[in-house]
């Protein structure tokens, strides 16, 4: 615990050192990136000794003291805000000109700092406190780029959601203190589980305040706008881990209400379904690089959201081997998602400033250009796309496995088929994503480049490089090493289920073995088949040619296959679920001059959000009428209130 | 059997066999036709001649235009040692392996797409496109399969599911509507008519052809191979769905393919290409029928 | 000796009434500059009606920085911007002055009842104390609502503030140099802050009304 509070300090000591030294950067970073170093340290450390630690600081009233502590769930959620927000910095180093760096790094390291405290935060107050410093750092940084109109309407919307956001997780903590007569988590504990009715209001609360932090359909629209706007390490740590927080809340929520009803349990089934297949869906649809990932963050929420949901079903059918599965396969995809999800907003950073857009049609042949940059993005999007031999595979094959021994296991039909649904669900997403990822690679990395800008591109500097690589390297490592990775989340998994590890699931340990053998095996073949094609080739004729173009002549840049051309046929089959909107004119006559085909994919959640907005304005309208303008009324107002609340008070 | 003699049957079954598989369908769609067509053996005549042939690239493309078709075709062949072809074990097998199955075929597709676009040929990109839209429909539908297949039997890696399969009754409403989606699977998986018309000679048309255009040399045998090989696979995993008895029995289970095979070759000369818009609904139809197939297995589960 | 506490309180609550109603912004501010005074004789007072020594270090430090903060640096302040901004020297009441009279009556009125009510659970020296705190800052709520100009809403925060202070006086026993002092600077620190607001809304709008502020609403 002393070593977090060491980070702790050190990351508060590099926001004032760079927020001071604007000129030069380098303390500041420096700072940050050790209490990066502490903090994981101490995280990791603590979760694999399996560690309760906990102190309290003494505070005067109204409130009282501030309580932190770390249980293994905190520790495992310390690692993944200390790894991620290093690996941010590290890209951030090489990212800001020097000018801007200094306050980026101050509001960035304030960020880490702030998500630190909300994951070690072990009373209400405190909670909320890091809840909202991470909110105003953020939003800091969403709106860095402030002369951009865009940011600041994405600004205004983060605002508005977080806010919204926030109330609900407000009033989840009143709910709590007032059945267990105080703020404290310990007390939320001890206090046992609320009556039925309450719990799942406090449920239902915990999740609509916590989904829309997390980003979860359908109250993600914030999210799509958000961090696309932010700089790209902010980015990188705002889909990487900050959102994540919103799960954090969500499963410290669960820990306080005792064993969860199969009802929680199908709720986030249908919210994370919703979530991943909307996420992945609109993500095939959009061509601005950091878009498409941020809607691919609502995708992995949902599949993380479907692992708890799969684990509070097994939890309400008393399997322990499928509340393992499921809480370690959603606790896993999130620093899995941190991980490759950081690496792939670090690579649409470079390719925005290196390249000159984000545009995925202003791009192309990427790869040739920026060959360390291509070859990374390219394993963060195998493995977003849940493919061996990564990260993400393991992750979703947990998930896949939990759902699967729920659907065998459940003796009632309805919540067996519920999770048996998720398997083919989570096939097609994956699937989707596949597709919407090869799109990008394809389409920006590949081929050739679609403007000078594209031609004339350079590879990212030394600190980006070395980011991305870093963080490709511990996709790689979880990939190939699923049992050690398991051993990071064992821990708060276990404690979520309320069982003791499951380490006699003799099966799921065979698979976790036979895993890396068959990904060893899959590299060594590939490896193999390489070597025996450069022996076959030895010698014979090798040439160098165009690209064959089928008879056609000339073929130019811009007769390749376009981003929108290569999503469309995927996206036809689901338009009915999509709100498109079209607008083509045929080519007319023998000579036809112009014709267009637009089609713009709307997103119906938003639209729902919107029509509930809409309806709450309407409601309150007459409210307005309150709203006058002098200062005078609106000190009346205060005055009416304080008198209100003297005779009430004073006579009992 | 011990486990290394089984490893090397499976191995030589999985290496030497799949190019016989196109060979039969070629076969049979030639008889069907009226025709005496190729040898059976003329695919491993043409790999041969591939093998032995330089290459030509294309100045656009990467490493990556390199690294599909070897990446391609060692996940297949691991797919292939995930299923019980030789013993009632497959080498690779674990609970939970179908998942693996999946995402193995998936890998292979994606550098395969990938590839595809490498080239910056619009025909490329406009083949990949399709694979990705119909492999994107095709996956839910291969995993409704396993799943169905998976509750029927209990058990949760390939090599359990089709022992598991053989000590239920032959014919129940699940298996037949799982078989009935794998088929459908299994001809989208492997481009075959009515999704794709391996034999088109029209650019616009081609799906899995068409993304392998520019492919030369051993580039394009790798390729070959890695179709033959898969369609093998699946073939073999369709054949023990219907007929469980199979696993473990290596000579039946590579008869069970080459009968596949030829119902496969029998499909292709009765049926003709569905248009696009229609191979989305066909592969949805598959789906719906692995739903109904899982359906049906959850309703004859007895509850425990 | 409560007689003296007493007195003190009887004329704080006076004084008040006396902002009130009054139309002159000079003696309003001259008011509260007397409210000053009173409120640093205050403590001596009590200490006297609670039967202590009444002179000592602590108190005669409170006295003097009341009386010299309150009754000597932010009138001085308030006067001088009152003459650099070239306000009218007329109060402007939202709500006119027999209302606002009779508002204050019944706002001292309520302020004796809930006094009854609001029994303290330690004795404080004079019966007075709570209805002249509850009483001073109700009338300092209502200056500040029912008057136009910045400098009259300035004068009933100090008054609404004096109240608070008084009230101080009885809760803070163990600490209250400690804490009647920090009440003091955050006067302070407000009244400065009013002070360059009022300089800013004069230099905007061309005169001190808080009506120009209305333009801003939605």
């Amino acid at each position: 615990m002393s070593l977090v509070a060491a980070a702790l300090s050190l990351g508060a000591l590099g926001a004032l050192l760079s927020g001071l030294l604007r000129g030069r950067p380098g303390a500041g970073f420096f700072a940050g990136l050790l209490a990066c170093a502490v903090g994981a340290g101490a995280g990791l450390d603590l979760l694999l000794r399996g560690e309760t630690a906990g102190v309290l600081i003494p505070w005067s009233p109204p409130f009282g003291a501030l309580a932190f502590g770390a249980d293994p769930l905190s520790s495992f959620f310390l690692v993944c805000v200390y790894v991620v927000g290093g690996l941010s910095l590290l890209y951030a180093r090489g990212y800001f000109p020097r000018a801007r760096a200094g306050a980026a790094l101050a509001w960035m390291n304030l960020l880490i700092a702030a998500m630190a405290v909300v994951v070690i935060a072990r009373d209400a107050i405190t909670f909320l406190v890091g809840w909202e410093v991470m909110f105003a750092t953020s939003w800091l940084l969403v709106t860095f780029d402030d002369e951009d109109a865009e940011a600041r309407a994405a600004g205004f919307t983060y605002l508005v959601a977080s806010h919204a956001g926030v109330v609900l997780v407000l009033i989840l903590f009143g709910l709590l203190a007032r059945h267990a007569g105080s703020l404290r988590f310990d007390a939320f504990v001890a206090a046992g589980a609320p009556p039925g009715g309450l719990a799942t209001l406090c449920f239902a609360t915990a999740l609509a305040g916590f989904a829309t932090k997390a980003g979860l359909w359908p109250v993600h629209g914030w999210l799509p706008q958000a961090h696309p706007a932010a700089p790209s390490p902010v980015s990188a740590l705002l889909s990487g881990v900050m959102i994540k927080l919103g799960i954090y809340g969500l499963l410290r929520t669960l820990t306080f209400l005792g064993p969860p009803p199969a009802a929680w349990g199908l709720a986030l089934l249908a919210i994370g379904g919703l979530s991943a297949l909307a996420g992945v869906l609109l993500a095939i649809a959009q061509h601005d690089l950091k878009r498409l990932l941020a809607y691919h963050s609502v995708e992995n929420v949902g599949i993380i959201a479907l692992g708890i949901g799969v684990g509070i079903l097994g939890q309400a059918t008393h399997a322990p081997a499928v509340v393992w599965a499921g809480y370690a396969g959603a606790l896993l995809h999130t620093l899995n998602h941190g991980l490759f999800k950081g690496l792939l907003f670090q690579a649409a950073g470079a390719v925005g400033t290196n390249a000159g857009s984000r545009d995925l049609e202003k791009l192309g042949g990427l790869l040739r250009r920026m060959p360390a940059t291509g070859a990374l993005f390219l394993i963060g999007a195998v493995a977003i796309s849940g493919l061996p031999p990564l990260n993400g595979f393991v992750s979703e094959w947990l998930v896949y496995l939990a759902a699967l021994r729920e659907g065998m296991l459940a003796a009632e039909r309805g919540t067996a088929a519920a999770s048996l649904v998720v398997v083919p669900l989570l096939a097609l997403v994956g699937g989707l994503a596949a597709a919407c990822f090869v799109k990008v690679f394809g389409v920006a990395f590949l081929g050739e480049p679609r403007t000078p800008g594209a031609a004339a591109a350079r590879e990212a500097a030394g600190p980006m490089r070395a980011a991305m690589a870093l963080g490709a390297v511990a996709c790689v490592a979880i990939g190939i090493a699923p049992r050690a990775a398991l051993r990071l989340v064992a821990g708060p998994a276990a404690a979520l289920s309320g069982t003791a590890i499951v380490s006699a699931d003799q099966s799921l340990a065979a698979g976790l073995r036979a895993i890396p053998l068959s990904v060893a095996l899959l590299v060594a073949c590939t490896l193999a088949l390489l070597a025996a094609r450069r022996w076959l080739l030895r010698g014979r004729a090798v040439g160098a040619a165009p690209t064959w173009d089928c008879g056609y002549v000339q073929a130019t840049p811009r007769m390749q296959y376009t981003a929108a051309s290569f999503a469309s046929p995927v996206l036809d089959p689901f338009e009915g679920l999509l709100s498109v909107q079209a607008h083509r004119e045929d080519p007319q006559g023998y000579f036809p001059s112009a014709a267009r085909d637009e089609r713009h994919i709307g997103d119906p959640g938003e639209a729902l959000v919107r029509r509930v907005l809409r309806a709450i304005v309407f409601t309150l309208s007459p409210l307005r009428a309150l709203q006058r303008g002098p200062v005078q009324l609106y000190l009346l107002y205060v005055f009416l209130a304080l008198l209100a609340l003297l005779l009430w008070q004073v006579p009992s | 059997m011990s486990a290394l003699s089984g490893l090397a049957v499976q191995v030589v079954l999985l290496t030497v066999l799949p190019p016989l598989l196109p060979g039969l369908i070629g076969r049979v769609k030639s008889w069907m036709a009226g025709r005496s067509g190729p040898s059976l053996l003329q695919p491993y005549r043409d790999l041969f001649r591939l093998l032995h042939k330089g290459a030509v690239y294309s100045r656009t493309v990467t490493w990556v235009f390199v690294a599909g078709p070897a990446v391609s075709l060692a996940a297949t062949f691991l797919a292939g040692l995930l299923l019980p072809l030789a013993s009632s074990r497959a080498p690779l097998a674990f609970s939970g392996d179908l998942i693996l199955f999946v995402a193995l075929m998936g890998l292979g597709r994606f550098l395969m797409m990938a590839a595809a676009l490498d080239t910056g040929s619009s025909f490329e990109g406009m083949a990949a496109s399709r694979e990705a839209a119909f492999s994107a429909l095709a996956e839910p539908a291969l995993l409704l399969v396993l799943t169905t297949l998976a509750v029927a039997s209990g058990e949760l890696s390939l090599s359990g599911i089709l022992g598991g399969l053989g000590s239920l009754p032959a014919v129940t409403p699940a298996r037949l509507l799982a078989a009935g989606a794998l088929g459908a699977v299994l001809l989208a998986e492997n481009a075959r008519i009515p999704i794709d018309d391996p034999a088109t000679h029209l650019e616009l048309t081609m799906v899995h052809e068409g993304m392998i255009l520019d492919h030369s040399g051993p580039d394009l045998a790798a390729i070959e191979y890695a179709a033959a090989m898969k369609l093998f696979v699946t073939s073999a995993l369709l054949a023990a769905v219907i007929a469980p008895g199979l696993a473990a029995r290596p000579p039946a289970f590579a008869a069970g393919a080459l009968v596949v095979a030829v119902v496969v070759g029998l499909v292709e000369s009765a049926t003709a290409r569905l248009r696009l818009p229609r191979v989305k609904q066909f592969l949805v139809g598959a789906s719906a029928l692995g739903a109904v197939a899982l359906a049906a297995a959850l309703f004859a589960r007895g509850t425990p | 000796m409560s007689a003296v506490a007493d007195l003190l309180l009887a004329l704080l609550i006076l004084v008040g009434l006396y902002m009130v109603s009054t139309s002159r912004l000079h003696a309003c501010v001259r008011a509260s500059a007397l409210q000053g005074i009173l409120l640093g004789l205050l403590p001596i007072a009590l200490r006297w009606a609670n039967g202590i020594v009444p002179l000592d270090l602590p108190v005669v430090t409170l006295a003097a920085g009341a009386i010299a903060i309150k009754a000597i640096a932010i009138p001085r302040l308030l006067v001088r911007s009152i003459r650099e901004a070239g306000v009218r020297r007329e109060v402007e009441p939202m709500v006119s002055l027999h209302g606002s009279i009779l508002g204050a009556a019944v706002l001292i009125g309520l302020a004796f009842w809930l006094g009854e009510r609001m029994v303290l659970p330690f004795p404080v020296g004079s019966k007075l104390l709570v209805p002249a705190a509850i009483s001073n800052v109700l009338l300092g709520f209502l200056i500040v609502v029912a008057r136009r100009k910045a400098i009259t809403q300035v004068v009933g925060y100090l008054a609404l503030e004096n109240g608070v202070f008084v009230f101080g006086l009885a809760l803070a026993r163990q600490q209250p140099i400690l804490v009647e002092l920090s009440v003091l600077l955050d006067v302070l620190v407000g009244v400065f802050v009013m002070g360059i607001a009022i300089h800013h809304i004069s230099r905007t709008f061309d005169h001190l009304d808080t009506d120009a502020l209305a333009s801003l609403r939605e």
